[in-house]
């Protein structure tokens, strides 16, 4: 397995390449968390962008910001100071009820622990994305089965998370997060609680999903082996980005070398 | 999906759902028996006076319902009839008195007399015999209810009221009253000797004023003529101060609501409680919910679906014991009384009480911090 990652010239990705469009951008993002003598600074001026066609990796040790900093890119908590524009649209006078409207046109979630409603089966948790979205009837049961066949579940439709493996759930998370063609997705430590095997089919998938030229997909994570399916990775440390690596020109990921191969074992 | 969801959380929890589930069952059952007695008794109080055949009563001044009444003088009679537009003016003796049982003892009863030609009140639900019986000698009616209590058994069993000895010649069905003591029916000159009343007294005067006639103005005719120690009620009025004495001058009415106020508040706090910790253990669901871009009144919509799905299914419950419990008190002393209009109130309150146990689990959730989908 290849890991093939260069230091960017860039900061934080700022230019994007005339092929990809900026799909979310974070400039001198500062949060405070707490209040009072217990008050602590998470983001120190946190500045991004996230391009359309990359998987972005956030990168850090514990406690450095990352989950504050995905917070506030997925529009659940506001920063302190800073702007942030998700689609082009800027966050900062938004309502509570405007910035769900946000996500919920925008950005989708995966969750380190699935967060998959236990009561609903496969089907109904991916099409439970559609139905927030006013998105209801057989439209929606098909978009959630495409979606679900799409992350190769087509056969556990019917079945409860209870009934499915770690790595189903997540693929089924995964489903959910990208049935309403969100512009972003968020994925928290998404294979943190997978075994390598499922690890290694959940990042392969979020890097397929990452080639759409209408999205970017940001992971934070901890996992070393997710580093050969980045295009680029975001390093933070105390609530800085401290470093970014983009894959090298020419080299391949993981990814492509699989593909590589494939083609190759065919021939 | 809102309706699913809030199905799924409701049956997830077998348990916490019956405990729901009694809580409204029990405050169902308490609301409507407590409201069934309370139109039962409502129903027992108004009876004789909705079933007079009349516009206006004349009766002693002061007089707080039918059963106890001050005797007036009988001409009074005449001087109603006398007035313009008055159709008709017909007698009633009421009184309380005691029947002697034939097996022995005696029990408190309410001798009504009115002659049938008259038309002001006879008995009605009349099962066994004829009203045109009571003109026999010693004749009177009552009703089923108080066979027992009279210790009689039916038609032509004998007893002693007053002075005077008295023969069943006919029974009715449900025919009951609000004090719990039984209606006698008789003539009117029988009653007067029953109850010992001179021959020149009566109770009431029934008037019925000619259709068309203005009431007011007849009565005030009528007031006009007659001593000061006598007062002149329309049927609406009597009714009500019947209702205000027994109900709410004793007390009764207030505990029956009360009672029925209680179990509300009971069921509500059941409701209120049992919902508000079903949507603590899905908070986190609640918290992706609002991750994934829902909105305020989507997440209120699916606790709010909960309540009324709870409710449904609490009424549906408490309504099938409530409709036993009626059918079980038809035939008692003191009935339930289940109407189309109550059991629209008991759903109308059901899922008021539901709605407002909901809200303390929407406050909860509305103070959710998204954030918390992060650290699961």
């Amino acid at each position: 397995m290849t890991a093939a990652v260069t230091k960017s010239e860039t900061p934080a990705g700022v230019a994007a390449t005339s092929a990809t469009k900026v799909m979310l951008e974070a400039r001198d993002i500062v949060k405070d968390l707490g209040s009072g003598a217990g008050k602590v600074r998470a983001l120190k001026g946190v500045s991004l962008k996230l391009n359309s066609g990359e998987l972005t990796l956030l990168m850090g040790p514990s406690g450095s910001g990352k989950t504050t900093l995905l917070s506030i890119l997925g529009c659940i908590l506001t920063p302190t100071s800073g702007t942030l524009t998700v689609g082009g649209r800027p966050t900062s006078e938004l309502s509570p009820e405007a910035l769900a409207n946000l996500r919920r046109s925008h950005v989708g979630f995966i969750f380190q622990s699935y967060n998959l409603f236990p009561t609903l089966t496969a089907e109904e948790n991916v099409r439970l994305a559609l139905d927030v979205r006013g998105s209801r009837g057989s439209d929606a049961v098909v978009a959630a089965q495409r979606a679900l066949q799409k992350v190769g579940l087509r056969h556990k439709l019917k079945s409860y998370p209870a009934n499915l493996s770690g790595g189903e759930q997540q693929r089924v998370a995964v489903a959910r997060s990208l049935v309403g063609s969100p512009s972003v997705i968020l994925a928290d430590e998404p294979t943190a609680a997978l075994d390598s095997e499922n690890g290694v089919a959940v990042m392969s998938l979020l890097s397929q999903i990452a080639k759409d030229r209408s999205r970017a997909v940001l992971a934070v994570t901890h996992d070393p082996r997710t580093v050969p399916y980045a295009d680029r990775i975001l390093r933070i440390e105390d609530g800085l980005i401290v470093g970014e690596e983009r894959r090298a020109e020419g080299v391949e990921t993981v990814h492509e070398l699989a593909r590589t191969r494939k083609r190759k074992a065919n021939a | 999906m809102t309706l699913t969801l809030a199905f799924r959380n409701l049956f997830h929890d077998r348990v916490r759902l019956s405990v729901t589930l009694i809580g409204i069952l029990f405050s169902i059952v308490l609301v409507a028996v407590q409201l069934g007695l309370y139109l039962g008794a409502r129903g027992m109080i108004i009876s004789m006076i909705d079933r007079a055949d009349g516009d206006l009563w004349i009766m002693a001044y002061g007089t707080k319902n039918f059963e106890e009444a001050q005797p007036i003088r009988a001409r009074e009679r005449y001087v109603a009839l006398s007035t313009p537009d008055v159709v008709s003016a017909t007698p009633l003796v009421t009184a309380f008195t005691d029947w002697r049982k034939p097996t022995g003892g005696s029990t408190l009863v309410v001798v009504i007399g009115a002659d049938a030609e008259d038309g002001g009140l006879a008995p009605w639900n009349v099962v066994q015999g004829d009203v045109s019986g009571l003109g026999a000698r010693d004749a009177v009616m009552i009703d089923k209810t108080y066979l027992a209590e009279l210790g009689v058994n039916g038609v032509g069993d004998t007893a002693q009221v007053g002075a005077s000895r008295v023969r069943v010649a006919g029974l009715t069905e449900g025919i009951r009253s609000f004090t719990v003591t039984p209606f006698v029916f008789t003539t009117l000159n029988r009653a007067r000797q029953l109850i010992d009343m001179p021959a020149d007294n009566i109770t009431y005067v029934l008037v019925k004023v000619r259709p068309g006639a203005n009431v007011e103005t007849v009565r005030q005719a009528i007031r006009a003529q007659l001593p000061g120690d006598n007062e002149i009620l329309t049927t609406a009025e009597f009714r009500d101060r019947s209702l205000s004495h027994w109900l709410f001058a004793t007390g009764a009415g207030v505990a029956l609501l009360g009672g029925a106020i209680l179990g509300l508040i009971v069921g509500t706090v059941i409701v209120a409680q049992t919902l508000y910790s079903s949507t603590k253990d899905h908070l986190p669901e609640f918290a992706t919910l609002r991750a994934l871009g829902s909105s305020s009144g989507y997440i209120n919509k699916v606790i709010l679906m909960q309540a009324g799905l709870s409710a449904l299914i609490g009424y549906g419950l408490g309504m099938t014991i409530a409709l036993t419990i009626v059918f079980l008190s038809e035939h008692t002393a003191l009935p339930i009384v289940m109407s189309p209009g109550l059991a629209a109130l008991l759903l109308a309150l059901t899922f008021a009480m539901c709605a407002i146990s909901a809200l303390s689990a929407i406050g909860k959730v509305m103070r959710i911090d998204p954030v918390m989908v992060f650290n699961r």
